[in-house]
């Protein structure tokens, strides 16, 4: 039976920024709240479509060039006509192949945008970025209690 | 071949930044002149900036696990590459065959799945929907769309090759199995049972695959055989028998005609053999046989070279897949870009045998893990990557540090013979007038039988838009398009 709440973390954790993800994701394995299951990958791929099946919330965290800091709750719809690209699937990408493969969607299926500005290879997080990481960490761990608590009640 | 870091008086041209559906970023030029002929095709991929400066400095012990953040598609074959380089550094001239089994292991899984990816979510789109078709079609949607058994089971075997990098690794990212002398963990019977009743589906379904692109040859066999097409010269690890080996082996280099250019090289001694030319315009390097010289002496490498290569494969099926493949249209297919991927589909059985054999094999279950000798300053270690020969080269000081590196990536590798490829499309499919998505996908299509490793780069959201560019003699940007 898999945990309800699957937090799927994207990020290099050498390229600056990139590590927004990664980071956060150690935050909650630290936190370890029980009925959190946490996955952390360099990116989005198509067999995270299998991880998505029996939850109850899933939460991508990826850093972005787009959102506005500190971070921002998107909320992707399976499409079939996003991406471009299949080495770095796009979360709505990833539910339309899930969807297509016949996998059921969880019902809440929420991304996690943390702004980052800066990905050189070997780069520390810049000082911007840490700020919006805390910022987004205070947000993906109320997210995560407000699902446990609510399947509790 | 005359080139320039800047656009040349009389020429125009044209900007596709960044290439979709490849790793990283990228960027094609093409160097048209007034009549719209392209003059010049030039890859430009600026992620591989770094890599040395980011090894340099640290413990050799660190390296093979820290060399996987290199890139977000292959870690493992980094991880392999500086775990072989290191062996030597700690003496380790002779592996436990526990140790050399379960790296075997971990590689054929990571080719299992990156194979599998690149077939049936980067390949397939293209080659089922044909270079033309709507963008938004061309993707793994849409290859769900109309053949959802195709998608499930390239999920499905990606899936297999991954969880056999877990058990070996220790993880699916980032593992820490392989360590300079040996492995740190075995493998159990339970895990070896386990992964092997998966074995059976997998071996079938890439039979099956190279089914698929023997009837999509069939089909349209003038464009399969001509498309990016030019003649070019080989290289691989093949082993010392003249099997195709995928984890170890000797340097053999052969010319389009079949000739032999290199054959028996230690990996060690590959700085005998190959030189790097740089050139302006490009931060990736241009290697090249040293006996040949650069302006003849480049060379592809990846699985039509390591198909046409050795001699015949180890394991039933996938060597009857040779040769019907070496056989297909009068040998036609085995020199054709397009052939790439059946090659790779040809590979991609073979990996999975090579699992189901492995996994019967006691060894992997052994407790002897480490081996050392006498250490030295210096390691190489070369493997064949899923896109082709990876050399990582290291020199480490006696207090431990690594003082020097030096990696060939497969893609610097085929530095050359991409360029060449994209120069073949394009003067046949674009006049330098009008900018189709439709002509602008064929040359993806052509870059994508390589599948360059375009770095290894960040996929943070929102850093993946298609943008076109169309640039005036003079550098004037005269139309633009992005497709996110």
């Amino acid at each position: 039976m898999p945990a309800p709440v699957l937090v799927l973390a994207i990020g290099n954790p050498s390229r600056g920024d990139d590590a927004l993800g990664p980071l956060l994701a150690a935050r909650l394995e630290d936190a370890a709240l029980p009925g959190v299951e946490v996955l952390v990958d360099f990116q989005l791929q198509i067999e995270h479509a299998l991880d998505l099946e029996g939850r109850d919330r899933v939460i991508i965290v990826d850093a972005s060039r787009e959102a506005p800091p500190p971070f921002e709750w998107q909320r992707p719809a399976a499409d079939a006509r996003t991406l471009h690209t299949t080495h770095a699937l796009s979360p709505a990408a990833l539910l339309g192949t899930a969807m297509r493969v016949g996998r059921a969607l969880p019902p809440d299926v929420r991304v996690l945008a943390v702004r980052g500005d800066a990905f050189e290879l070997g780069a520390p997080l810049s000082d911007a970025a840490s700020r919006h990481l805390d910022a987004a960490w205070r947000a993906l761990d109320a997210a995560c209690r407000e699902t446990l608590g609510g399947l509790a009640a | 071949m005359t080139e320039s870091a800047l656009p040349e008086g009389g020429l125009r041209r044209v900007a596709i930044d960044p290439l979709s559906r490849v790793e990283g970023h990228g960027k094609v030029t093409l160097l048209l002149d007034e009549a719209g002929i392209v003059r010049q095709a030039r890859l430009h991929i600026v992620e591989f900036r770094g890599f040395e400066k980011f090894i340099q400095g640290r413990p050799y012990w660190e390296v093979p696990v820290m060399v996987q953040r290199l890139c977000g598609i292959c870690p493992v074959s980094h991880h392999l590459a500086a775990s072989k380089a290191f062996d030597q550094v700690v003496g380790a001239t002779r592996l436990t065959p526990t140790a050399e089994k379960m790296r075997r292991l971990m590689h054929y899984g990571q080719m299992l799945q990156s194979h599998a990816l690149h077939f049936f979510h980067l390949a397939s789109p293209d080659l089922l929907f044909g270079f033309d078709s709507d963008a938004g079609r061309r993707n793994i949607v849409g290859v769900a769309a109309v053949h959802p058994e195709l998608a499930r089971r390239g999920i499905l075997l990606r899936k297999l090759g991954q969880e056999v990098i877990r058990m070996t690794a220790g993880k699916r990212i980032h593992g820490t199995g392989a360590v300079p002398g040996g492995v740190n963990r075995n493998l159990s019977r339970a895990d070896r049972a386990e992964l092997g009743a998966l074995v059976p589906d997998a071996i079938d379904w890439a039979g099956e695959a190279i089914g698929l692109v023997r009837s999509l040859f069939e089909a349209n066999l003038p464009l399969y055989r001509e498309f990016a097409t030019f003649p070019a010269n080989r290289l691989s690890l093949v082993r010392a028998d003249g099997a195709m080996d995928l984890y170890d082996g000797l340097i053999r280099a052969r010319s389009p005609q079949g000739e032999t250019l290199l054959d028996d090289v230690e990996c060690g001694e590959y700085w005998n053999y190959i030189l790097e030319e740089v050139r302006p315009w490009s931060y990736m390097k241009f290697p090249y046989l040293k006996a040949l010289g650069p302006e003849r002496g480049w060379y592809r490498v990846g699985p039509l070279s390591r198909v046409t290569n050795c001699d015949f494969i180890p394991s039933p099926r996938a060597e009857a897949a040779r040769r019907e493949f070496l056989a297909f249209d009068d040998g036609r297919a085995a020199r054709a870009t397009l052939g790439f991927h059946w090659a790779r589909m040809i590979e991609m059985l073979h990996a999975a045998e090579v699992i189901g054999e492995l996994l019967e094999d006691d060894d992997l279950s052994g407790t002897e893990l480490l081996a050392g000798g006498p250490r030295t300053a210096r390691g190489v270690g070369v493997i064949e990557a899923p896109r082709g020969t990876l050399i990582h080269h290291y020199r480490v000081g006696e207090d431990d540090m690594v003082v020097r590196c030096n990696l060939i990536v497969s893609t610097t590798h085929n530095n050359e013979s991409m360029n060449l490829a994209i120069r073949e499309v394009a003067r046949r499919f674009i006049d330098g007038r009008t900018l189709t998505e439709g002509l602008l996908n064929h040359i993806e299509v052509a870059i994508r039988a390589f599948d360059p490793c375009l770095s290894c780069a960040t996929h943070a959201l929102g850093q993946m838009p298609l943008a076109l560019e169309l640039l005036d003699a003079d550098g004037s940007v005269v139309g633009r398009l992005r497709r996110d």
